[in-house]
């Protein structure tokens, strides 16, 4: 069987998997639309979540990050299991009390205020469109490797495959698809990642391999890749770089990526699924052990992957001569580079003409003295792309041909698992606070469950178009949406259970100021609504404002947010007693059965 | 229960008055002691956030300096902690929380 029939076998039974799901999770009413009638188990909802969160980003991308930018990327691992801990502690368990459907549904409750709930469902509706481009355009770019169809055509049957399980079982049936879809993705993703670390330290767990000895050179495989990619020039990989300016910038960083995640809609109505409250702080437990199956392996492939990918170009040690281009196109170890050459990933070219081809980072100094003496001229290794390293690995540890069908369909879960989320939330937002909320306060169920499905079908058609034309905000996921998520909703949120004295007016002002503060930042130093060459400030440490990434201003903004909540509530009259009332009633577990009858 | 969520933001907040009051009789009793189930939640929290900081922001990151001369498989304490013991460490405290919590919920009468 050739591969690419091996790959449609995957990739359609996974999605007639999914389809059958869908069929048999059907939503028939807005209790199981929106929280697939609150009677998901908590490992179920833990597995659902993991899939939810991890993104093509998580499957594809990141290995590649951690692998390129070493130690200081970090910061993404730590951010995004972290926040996990804020869920379980300070918001889960008491959004679940509350008993209701959307996040600002508990906004605009808990602060009294139309205003208040319209604001988070701008911030909402922001943050999921932004995150959800970056999904359909995974889509595309995963049909059209494995499946040798077009961007389009595959970000269309991508979408179908959405369309029908999201509209038809609405959370009911992407809660049960999303099950599925992560024990595709988690074993697509560790049965090549088990085999890489065999091979490298012969230790079957990557996240151990990763701290273990390398086989071939006998040393650390950490130490044996700090050597080497010093050698070629590159940044040591263990190294943090203790400049005050990086350290506060990393730990800002990871702060943002914290709160941001606790504060991401699509993660959080996944806790209104669950039967009780304290269901809802262990599920947020089980979701970070699904999680980190996956976190804990990442990096070991990534670092794994490089080790073997410089060993590759360097046969005869670093300080030896650089592979031949003979070598490269007779010896079966090299026959992935043909493969991945063919789709634009990865290219070489014999700059010098000797035959061979030097990888190296020709920005280094000390690699140009050794260049200009060995008469190179420049790295040859031209075109790397970093995805290379998730999804060529089979092909790189010589894997059969049903391990690349089945990373087809890891890559393809994970893209679709976590746009099912977030168009969940976008739909549920607009049906049950824009329309139910504001706009036909006194529709029917019926209507509602309607007004729910057109707004799910018409957030896949939006998501669709802007997946195909994707406007200069969609590759911005981590600064816009994070930065959103951690400076308006998480600050509100946290303030409404934990500070009895926020009233409407401070939440109102804290969130706005958290917002305009964030985006004025992000747009001064990634342009106006980023269009480029509008920013005042170059987005690097040295070149910014206030000495902060834009990446990593979504943390001053939450402090921001909280600061001016905390004075404006302060200055002006106290909450009514019934919201005060309402606070206490969702600090204390007893009473969810009557909340959700409510 | 669904058909009853149907309810329009009227009888919603006529609901909610109605609780309130009915909730007020029982109140008086109720609420020291849902304070003092409060103020122990608070507690668990505040050590849980205390370690949650410490192994990602402190060991991970500011204190790693102070961690360089001990060494784990290559590298140091520092580096395995910012990329895999404070990710170990988030899923002890979580469920380390759900459990205490839950002893708590019992021990004040509140759970479900």
């Amino acid at each position: 069987m050739d591969q690419f029939t091996l790959n449609l076998l995957f990739v359609g039974a996974s999605f007639a998997l999914y389809i059958g799901i869908a069929i048999w999770a059907r939503a028939g009413s807005t209790a199981e639309f929106y929280a697939a009638g609150r009677g998901v188990h908590p490992v179920t909802n833990g597995m659902a979540t993991a899939a939810d969160w991890m993104s093509a980003a998580s499957f594809i991308s990141m290995a590649g990050l951690l692998a390129f930018g070493g130690y200081t990327t970090s910061a993404y691992l730590m951010g995004w299991t972290g926040g996990y801990v804020l869920l379980a502690l300070l918001l889960a368990p008491y959004l679940r009390k509350f008993g209701k459907f959307t996040v600002p549904e508990f906004i605009g409750d808990r602060f009294y205020s139309p205003t208040a709930r319209m604001v988070a469902v701008a911030a909402l509706i922001i943050a999921s469109i932004t995150y959800v481009i970056g999904q359909m355009t995974g889509v595309g770019v995963a049909f059209s490797r494995f499946l040798e169809v077009s961007n389009t055509a595959g970000l269309l049957i991508g979408a179908a495959i959405v369309f029908f399980y999201a509209v038809l079982g609405g959370m009911k049936g992407v809660t049960y698809t999303q099950v599925a879809q992560y024990c595709v993705l988690i074993t697509a993703y560790t049965i090549p990642a088990i085999f890489i670390s065999l091979q490298l330290t012969g230790n079957p767990i990557p996240a151990l391999g990763l701290f273990s000895e390398h086989t071939v050179s006998g040393e650390q495989l950490l130490t044996r890749l700090d050597q080497v990619v010093t050698d070629l020039g590159f940044r040591e990989y263990t190294l943090q770089d203790g400049t005050p300016s990086q350290v506060i910038n990393m730990t800002l960083f990871t702060f943002s990526l914290m709160i941001g995640t606790a504060g991401l809609p699509h993660v959080i109505i996944r806790f209104f699924t669950v039967p009780k409250v304290s269901d809802a702080r262990i599920s947020a437990g089980w979701a970070l052990v699904f999680i980190a199956l996956l976190y804990l392996t990442a990096p070991a492939v990534g670092a794994m992957a490089r080790l073997n990918i410089t060993d590759l170009m360097w046969p005869n040690g670093t300080q030896g001569e650089a592979v031949s281009i003979e070598t490269i196109q007779s010896d079966p170890k090299y026959a992935w580079m043909e493969t991945w050459e063919v789709t634009g990933l990865f290219g070489y070219e014999d700059k010098n003409g000797d035959g061979k081809i030097q990888y190296y980072n020709d920005a280094s100094p000390a690699l140009q003295e050794r260049a200009a003496a060995a008469g190179w001229q420049g790295n040859e290794l031209t075109n790397f792309n970093r995805d290379i390293l998730v999804l060529a690995n089979p092909e790189i540890g010589n894997l059969p041909g049903w391990v690349i069908g089945l990373v087809a369909a890891g890559g393809l879960a994970a893209a679709l698992s976590t746009a099912a989320g977030l168009l969940l939330a976008i739909s549920s937002s607009v049906s049950h606070d824009l329309f139910k909320g504001q706009l036909t306060p006194n529709m029917s169920e019926k209507n509602e469950l309607l007004v729910a499905r057109l707004s799910m079908a018409v957030a896949i058609a939006v998501a669709t178009y802007l997946g195909l034309n994707p406007p200069g905000f969609a590759a911005q996921t981590v600064a816009l949406a994070f930065g959103l998520a951690a400076s308006s909703i998480f600050p509100a949120l946290m303030m409404g259970i934990f500070v009895k004295r926020i009233n409407n007016k401070g939440a109102v002002a804290g969130m706005l100021a958290g917002l305009a503060f964030t985006l004025v930042y992000i747009f001064l130093h990634k342009g106006w609504f980023f269009i480029p060459g509008t920013n005042s400030f170059a987005d690097t440490i040295e070149g910014s404002l206030l000495g902060i990434q834009s990446t990593a201003i979504g943390s001053i903004g939450a402090i921001l947010n909280f600061v001016v909540a905390y004075f404006v509530s302060n200055a002006t009259e106290e909450p009514p007693q019934e919201i005060q009332d309402l606070v206490e009633s969702i600090r204390v577990p007893k009473g969810a059965g009557m909340a959700v009858d409510h | 229960m669904s058909n009853r969520r149907r309810s329009d933001d009227g009888r919603e907040s006529a609901d909610r008055e109605l609780a309130s009051i009915t909730k007020g009789v029982t109140a008086m009793a109720d609420n020291s002691s849902n304070n003092e189930y409060w103020a122990a939640n608070i507690r668990v929290i505040r050590v849980c956030l205390i370690i949650w900081a410490l192994v990602s922001f402190g060991f991970g990151i500011l204190l790693r300096p102070l961690l360089s001369g001990i060494p784990v498989g290559g590298s140091d304490l520092g580096f395995w902690f910012a990329q895999q013991g404070s990710i170990i460490t988030f899923i002890v405290l979580i469920f380390f929380y759900a459990w205490r919590v839950n002893r708590l919920d019992r021990q004040y009468g509140v759970e479900e």
